[in-house]
């Protein structure tokens, strides 16, 4: 099975290895997938004042294209409002890694994530708000 | 000293065909060109000289005769030939069969396929060391059973198995006993009397012969017989038609009297070669597993687990090592390896296996060379899982809540 090129792009250099602050009242985390299926993504994001995504990060456990799909997400969400980052579809990052039909749930688990992350982090914003009230 | 890259350690999957056996075969791809079963003419004559010399020096190689070996296109179809073979020929009989879930697909669909027709199969489980267990097969067997099928030694996790107490429990009770000795014959002694074997697949590319030839060892002290799979014109004594692979089978033929010499030496060597390369591996790496029992083991395989990194993407960051993985992204069907599964291994550590295998042609260079990347890789593979970060701050993995995807 060859990779595609971008793949292994993604795989060598990798953006946004890390973690952000779990406990900061701006930052989404969200873990998803299962050791079990042998994926397993955990993605994060902070937030600024004015609803754009300042900083992500992520860690996977999966294969190439897990890896990829999650790195790649990363990219694309920051400097993206919430909103323009909930509209990101997987089919998104299917095309642009080219990915083979065997490989499609890894990107639908990074879609996955980006909307896990920015739940958590709304989850926070609604307590914020109910505590201020 | 320079290391060519790609290394190849992937001996379980294939391995080279030695330069040896090559030059033995050559000479039937040009001038010796026969077909050996030509009675009149002395290419035919020349051919079927061949094919007997190879005939004996396969034999010598598993203590069998001459007359008791069967040239097959390889592993898969003898060990078709075998199970599906003696069903049909006594079916009269029994029609039980026994084997364990641990072996070869060739072996596993075979069973299937006369299961469709009414032939009940067991399918042993094998202890947590990969092993199959000369007591569960005693207790397995009734009247009806036919034919017991268990393999020499695995190819994934490379545990060999007891056949020579597997097959007095099996002769004691009046079945038949197939080995599927693919991986261990010229790797490891074996011989079809001590093991009590009624039949016995081989393999020419598994022990640096060419692809596309194998071999079926059908005892004739007591006869053992069976009804062949592929009709014509009757070679083989009538089990296996078709004419005959010549310079495949002299080059199984050369390739068998080398491991017969050779396989003292070689196995000390790569055994060697194989305790350096898991000492290596595990005196740097934290948190591996080494899958199947290390002292019942072929001498060149290491299956092994590293916790929290994925076996594809492991094998991804060796790009210039040959191996394989028990992961389930590396096989088509997404389902981790069934050997691993019947071992008892968790699923996400199957998830994580290398399988590595070692062989004839490896050096201590590739090795270290080997050791050095793995540490690397898997350092900076944990360094990208969430896996190891919940690990290292003490988090019992098994108490979360995975969400389902």
């Amino acid at each position: 099975m060859a990779y595609s090129n971008k793949v292994i792009e993604h795989y060598e250099n990798p953006r946004n290895v890390g973690s952000l602050d779990a406990s900061s009242p701006d930052v989404g985390t969200a873990l998803v997938g299962a050791p079990a299926c042998g994926d397993v993504m955990k993605l994060q994001i902070k937030v600024g004042k004015d609803g754009v995504i300042e900083d992500a990060k992520f860690k996977t456990f999966g294969c190439g294209s897990a890896i990829a799909s999650s790195s790649l997400a990363t990219e694309w969400i920051k400097g993206m409002t919430v909103d323009q980052a909930l509209a990101v579809k997987n089919t998104q990052i299917v095309e642009e890694l080219s990915l083979p039909p065997v490989k499609i749930h890894c990107s639908v688990l990074a879609e996955d994530a980006i909307k896990g992350a920015i739940a958590d982090y709304r989850k926070k914003q609604d307590l914020k708000t109910e505590n201020a009230a | 000293m320079t290391l060519k890259l790609p290394i190849y350690m992937d001996y379980h999957a294939t391995t080279p065909v030695d330069e040896r056996v090559l030059d033995a075969m050559l000479p039937y791809f040009r001038g010796d060109f026969g077909n050996a079963a030509s009675r009149s003419h002395v290419f035919g004559w020349k051919a079927e000289e061949a094919v007997e010399r190879a005939r004996e020096e396969v034999a010598k190689l598993i203590g069998a005769a001459g007359k008791e070996i069967v040239w097959t296109s390889g592993a898969t179809e003898s060990d078709n030939l075998a199970i599906k073979g003696v069903a049909e020929f006594y079916k009269d009989r029994g029609s039980h069969i026994i084997t364990a879930v641990t072996e070869h697909k060739a072996v596993l669909d075979s069973c299937k396929r006369l299961e469709k027709q009414g032939t009940v199969v067991t399918y042993l489980p094998v202890e947590p060391d990969g092993r199959v267990s000369p007591d569960a097969v005693a207790n397995a067997m009734t009247d009806k059973t036919i034919l017991v099928s268990i393999m020499l030694a695995n190819n994934e996790i490379g545990t060999v198995n007891p056949v020579e107490e597997i097959g007095a429990v099996v002769k004691a009770r009046g079945a038949f006993f197939h080995i599927d000795a693919v991986q261990g014959v010229g790797k490891i002694p074996f011989d079809v009397n001590r093991s009590h074997a009624d039949l016995v697949s081989l393999s020419a590319h598994k022990m640096y012969g060419p692809k596309g030839v194998g071999a079926l060892y059908v005892r004739r002290k007591p006869r053992v017989r069976i009804t062949p799979i592929i009709d014509g014109g009757g070679h083989e004594r009538g089990m296996r038609s078709g004419t005959l692979n010549v310079p495949g089978i002299v080059g199984f033929g050369k390739a068998a009297e080398l491991c017969r010499l050779e396989m003292e030496e070689e196995g000390r060597r790569v055994l060697a070669l194989r305790e350096r390369l898991r000492q290596g591996i595990e005196a740097r790496v934290p948190s591996t597993v080494v899958n199947g029992s290390l002292e019942h083991r072929l001498p060149g395989n290491l299956n092994i687990s590293f916790a929290f990194v994925e076996g594809e993407a492991m094998m991804m960051a060796l790009k210039d090592v040959a191996v394989s993985s028990g992961s389930a992204c590396t096989s088509a069907s997404l389902e981790p390896s069934y050997v691993l599964r019947a071992l008892g291994v968790p699923e996400e550590m199957a998830h994580t296996s290398i399988r590595f295998g070692l062989g004839r042609f490896t050096t201590e260079a590739e090795v270290d060379y080997v050791i050095d990347l793995v540490v690397d890789k898997v350092k900076r593979l944990r360094n990208m899982s969430p896996l190891w970060e919940l690990a290292q701050s003490g988090v019992d993995l098994k108490s979360i809540q995975w969400g389902m995807h």
